[in-house]
């Protein structure tokens, strides 16, 4: 069992607390809180130099300290604090500084509200679990044998067929109903590969219908996106040395993962608000009468100034870009704002929460918006690494890391 | 040398630089670059509406934008001097930026930098005030020394 030290201020008050502990308990973790005494508190303010009015964000910086000191063990941090407290945002970005500055730990961080439940933290906890426990597993570099690997995500589902290291075959199927929706990408990635299903020797699942189809496939690796899709990347990018940063924008939720040496060591997830999701673009596609793919060459010849948006939201966001189109604003300058607008809010929004590392690598299947691409670009001053396959990073993950099992029941 | 001051808006500590010889790196010089930045269209209120996304390169979406906005401006001042001079816990009038939070954080950013920089604590006394006068003087001259 691994231990993930709590080091966060009012989860207690929040009545939160359980839910943190059941999310633990569901991935086979203890919740651990390292113990400092009221002098050592005392001393790392001091040391540290940052005077925060509350006892219990004081705390916080002293528990990272005795971790980062060895006085306390632990194999994962879960970094938190309550949603709107400035302080806490401060401070808790401060300590999630030191600790990777630091050490090797795995951190995830999180704002949390009264109604935080343990579903919400459930994939972060399981990252930090696979990533404390599985490192072996996450330093493989290579796909071996002929093994699988599907992705059910929200909007798609995709399966890939990996053997020697090359993919050989590929299916997509918009996701409906889970299990007929990875049929289909199965019975596609079969044909194309012209493997049989009795020849696939592993097979690897990810995304929302991971344990559906684990069971259904009877798969040899049942594991979370967050860092499933990051070894996709780093393998499609041919990133596996050296750190990198990879953004994936899915069709309904965004994550952000920095990677050293192919095995991730922080990582953020959205989940607060669409807007920042392909949905949005999905949505604007529609709006304008095009198809997502033609959204992506209308974006490249949009201009994202020309129009006017007051919101990331789903509903507001889109409604300024009706209002916009009403006004004569082209379907290009809509485009290219819809695109703008996604990139803004996770660079607002998410990539405050992890040290941006180059090459960038963006995937997921929004990767394929060139707009979106040119968004991040203006927006992070880096031109963002798109590889082959990209929309595919879960299934490539599956199959990659499934092949460690070959052999076992 | 430029020696950024905190409260970066104080007058005394602006002045006391200035007597030593060096150049105080202050507020009021950023503030009125901005005034007078041809490339903004009208002069601003103390920020102009994009210095709140500058300031995520200090702290998060979810820190309040004021506390982004002022960091914008006043972070800034800290990373690209050749010496830092704080006095912390001073009065209202000594110089003030009106966010405990800001106050806290440039602090804790004044405490982390590799830039040389003395923190004292704001005097109360006479003889209290003489030797913070004499501390910044001997600490500039060292530092001097040392360019």
């Amino acid at each position: 069992m691994i231990k993930i030290a709590q080091i966060a201020c009012g989860t207690e008050y929040s009545g939160i607390q359980e839910e943190i502990n059941k999310a633990a308990r569901l991935v086979n973790a203890e919740i651990v809180y390292p113990d400092v005494s009221i002098d050592y508190i005392e001393e790392t303010t001091e040391i540290m130099g940052f005077n925060v009015k509350s006892p219990g964000l004081q705390l916080m910086f002293a528990r990272a300290r005795a971790l980062v000191e060895g006085l306390v063990e632990a194999d994962a941090v879960f970094l938190a604090s309550c949603f709107r407290c400035a302080e806490g945002s401060l401070l808790k970005n401060e300590v999630r500084r030191y600790l990777q500055k630091n050490s090797s730990i795995p951190v995830v961080m999180y704002s949390f509200t009264q109604t935080t439940k343990a579903d919400e933290l459930l994939t972060r906890m399981e990252a930090l679990q696979t990533i404390a426990e599985r490192k072996h597993l996450l330093a493989r570099k290579k796909q071996e044998g002929l093994t699988m690997g599907i992705d059910s995500g929200s909007a798609t589902t995709k399966c890939i067929i990996m053997q020697d290291n090359e993919v050989i075959g590929t299916g997509w199927h918009p996701t409906q109903t889970v299990a007929l929706s990875a049929n289909k990408a199965v019975d596609d990635a079969l044909k194309e590969s012209k493997v049989k299903m009795t020849d696939i020797e592993a097979i690897g699942t990810t995304g929302y219908g991971r344990h559906t189809l684990g069971k259904q496939y009877k798969a040899q690796l049942v594991q979370e996106e967050l860092t499933v899709n990051s070894k996709g990347a780093v393998w499609t990018a041919g990133c596996q040395e050296g750190e990198a940063t990879v953004i994936d924008i899915g069709g309904m939720d965004n994550k952000v993962i920095t990677i050293n040496n192919g095995i991730p060591d922080s990582f953020t997830m959205g989940g607060v608000c669409a807007g920042a999701s392909g949905r949005f673009l999905e949505i604007t596609a529609n709006r304008v009468g095009a198809s997502i793919t033609e959204l992506s060459d209308l974006s490249m010849n949009g201009n994202h100034k020309n129009v006017s948006m007051a919101s990331y939201c789903i509903i507001f966001g889109i409604q300024d870009l009706v209002t916009e189109l009403a006004r004569g604003v082209s379907k290009e300058d809509i485009a290219a704002a819809a695109c703008h607008s996604v990139a803004e809010q996770v660079y607002e929004q998410q990539l405050q929460e992890v040290d941006i590392r180059e090459p960038i690598i963006q995937v997921g299947g929004t990767s394929l918006i060139k707009g979106l691409n040119r968004a991040f670009e203006e927006i992070l001053r880096i031109k963002p690494v798109v590889p082959k396959h990209s929309q595919y990073i879960g299934a490539i993950g599956g199959a990659l890391l499934s092949s460690a099992f070959i052999g076992e029941e | 040398m430029r020696v950024a001051i905190y409260p970066p808006n104080s007058l005394i500590l602006s002045d006391l630089i200035e007597r030593a010889g060096h150049e105080p790196v202050t507020i009021m010089k950023e503030l009125s670059d901005r005034v007078r930045d041809a490339e903004i269209d009208s002069p601003p209120l103390n920020i102009t509406p994009e210095d709140p996304s500058k300031g995520l390169k200090w702290a998060s979406a979810e820190a309040p934008s004021g506390v982004r906005g002022r960091l914008a401006v006043f972070a800034p001042i800290y990373e690209g001097a050749d010496a830092i001079v704080a006095l912390k816990d001073g009065p209202m009038n000594f110089g003030c930026l009106g966010c405990a939070r800001t106050n806290e954080f440039l602090l804790y950013l004044i405490h982390s930098s590799s830039i040389p920089h003395l923190i004292l604590a704001y005097p109360t006394t006479e003889e209290e005030a003489v030797c913070v006068v004499q501390r910044i003087q001997s600490f500039l001259a060292e530092v001097a020394s040392h360019d």
